[in-house]
């Protein structure tokens, strides 16, 4: 089970209001994440990235374990802490705009 | 007994006012979708309890959401605004050559006769539309597809499709307004377009009979007239009588000619307002006095209305789309500023009461007269 945690807009959105907890089939990635997210989701579909070209959208950041993996590619497998739930996987509205 | 609901975006949540048929005592609620930039809220005329709402920010992108009880509850639907085909390219800034891509929804408009269909208005500029309740977006590509569009520039807001009219005598005749590409009309439902800017005078624009590149600000219609738009340009307000194939100037005896917001009295068709700023540099009210300005003859002759209005130290600005008028007998109006504040009049203008102050900078007013 895959802990994320969203920010304040898309929980609101999500009409959740703590971490939320997915099964994710297969290896766990950024992008298997972000599809069962939006599976379970739907209102989230287009706020975290593209729906047709799956590009993240550029003031969205991707952090795990304290580290940001925003650039490495979607389909690499996320670390063991992320996948046996112990560590969440963040999804963060990138501070921007001054 | 008749009343008024008040459908406000600003520029971080959406506030819904409603009130009898006086209008003198409001009830607010809001914000809905704290936080995020709503640029527009408008109702279906034919189920007033059916809205749509325009929900953006640069951080989660767009959504629509939809009510379905006049405000109370919202529901997102559909958010997937892809341009038909190979998009290809507009000019930029600087002239070169650049991707036409989505940015936002600024402009939402109802079917006058089904809600379940309605048009959207988007940056960079084209024109969608949906005919099962915002679920699924289609793009009337004949619109940039007409000729002129590799050579669209944006204005300094961006290159949006702001305005949306479409025709109560024929369904098929529809007017938008680009910034900053014109005025265009399609006469077959939207499958073909044409410029209509003949007698728009810009000064940025070398060539004075150039088709497209005018700065259109907003253009409005008086249902019973829908061959009668009226313009407000960066700067110049414009009339037509022949459903855009000419335009003539009507600023006559206004102090400022600059402005965004322009409205008809839901009565009389040759009653005119606008909020005029003081210039293109300097987007307030001349000598920091907030003032409409009516016309009761169609523009050239118009007087300030200032009773209710701030008339020192006013620095705001009004919208494009932050001005509306309700259908009450006396016509009511509606307006929004930068500042936060929602002016109304319950009398044709005359007076002025701000029925809402401290909102966060609106964006768009739109006004559902109720039975």
């Amino acid at each position: 089970m895959i802990r994320v945690v969203l920010p304040a807009h898309l929980k609101t959105l999500a009409k959740e209001n703590r971490e939320i907890e997915l099964h994710v089939a297969g290896v766990a990635s950024q992008r298997s994440v972000v599809d069962a997210l939006e599976m379970s989701y739907p209102a989230l579909l287009g706020t975290i990235r593209d729906p047709t070209t799956k590009k993240r959208r550029p003031f969205v950041r991707f952090f795990v374990c304290e580290e940001d993996i925003s650039h490495d590619d979607p389909e690499a497998p996320l670390p063991e802490e992320v996948v046996s739930g112990k560590e969440p996987f963040f999804v963060i509205g990138a501070m921007a705009g001054g | 007994m008749s009343g008024v609901r008040v459908l406000v975006g600003t520029r971080k949540g959406a506030f819904i006012l409603e009130s009898d048929g006086l209008r003198k005592k409001w009830d607010v609620s809001g914000p809905f979708f704290g936080g995020w930039e709503m640029y527009h809220i408008k109702g279906s005329p034919v189920d007033p309890n059916r809205i749509y709402a325009s929900q953006t920010t640069s951080w989660f992108g767009q959504l629509i959401q939809r009510s379905n009880d006049g405000g109370k509850t919202w529901d997102p639907v559909g958010n997937q605004f892809n341009y038909d085909g190979v998009p290809g390219t507009h000019q930029w800034y600087d002239g070169t050559p650049h991707p036409w891509e989505f940015a936002r929804v600024w402009h939402l408009e109802p079917s006058l006769t089904d809600p379940d269909k309605v048009l959207a208005g988007v940056e960079d500029a084209a024109l969608f539309e949906s005919t099962d309740g915002g679920m699924l977006w289609n793009e009337l590509s004949g619109l940039r597809n007409s000729g002129t569009g590799p050579s669209w520039q944006p204005g300094a807001g961006g290159m949006c499709l702001h305005s949306i009219i479409v025709s109560p005598k024929d369904p098929d005749r529809i007017y938008i307004a680009i910034s900053a590409a014109g005025a265009f009309r399609t006469d077959d439902g939207g499958k073909s377009w044409r410029p209509i800017n003949k007698g728009l005078h810009s000064e940025g624009i070398p060539d004075e009979d150039a088709e497209v590149g005018h700065c259109v600000h907003h253009i409005t219609m008086h249902p019973s007239k829908p061959d009668t738009l009226f313009m407000q340009k960066h700067w110049d307000v414009m009339r037509t009588d022949n459903a855009g194939d000419s335009w003539v100037e009507i600023s006559g005896n206004l102090p400022t000619d600059f402005g965004f917001a322009i409205d008809v009295h839901a009565h009389e068709p040759e009653t005119v307002y606008v909020v005029p700023i003081k210039s293109d540099s300097e987007h307030y009210p001349l000598d920091g006095q907030l003032r409409v300005y009516r016309s009761r003859s169609g523009g050239n002759e118009w007087e300030p209305l200032t009773k209710g209005l701030p008339q020192e130290n006013c620095y705001v600005d009004v919208y494009r789309d932050a001005m509306s008028v309700d259908t009450l007998d006396k016509c009511g109006l509606y307006f929004g500023t930068t500042g936060g504040q929602v002016y109304a009049s319950n009398d044709e203008g005359d007076s002025w009461e701000a029925i809402i102050q401290n909102l966060p900078a609106v964006l768009s007013v739109e006004v559902q007269t109720l039975a």
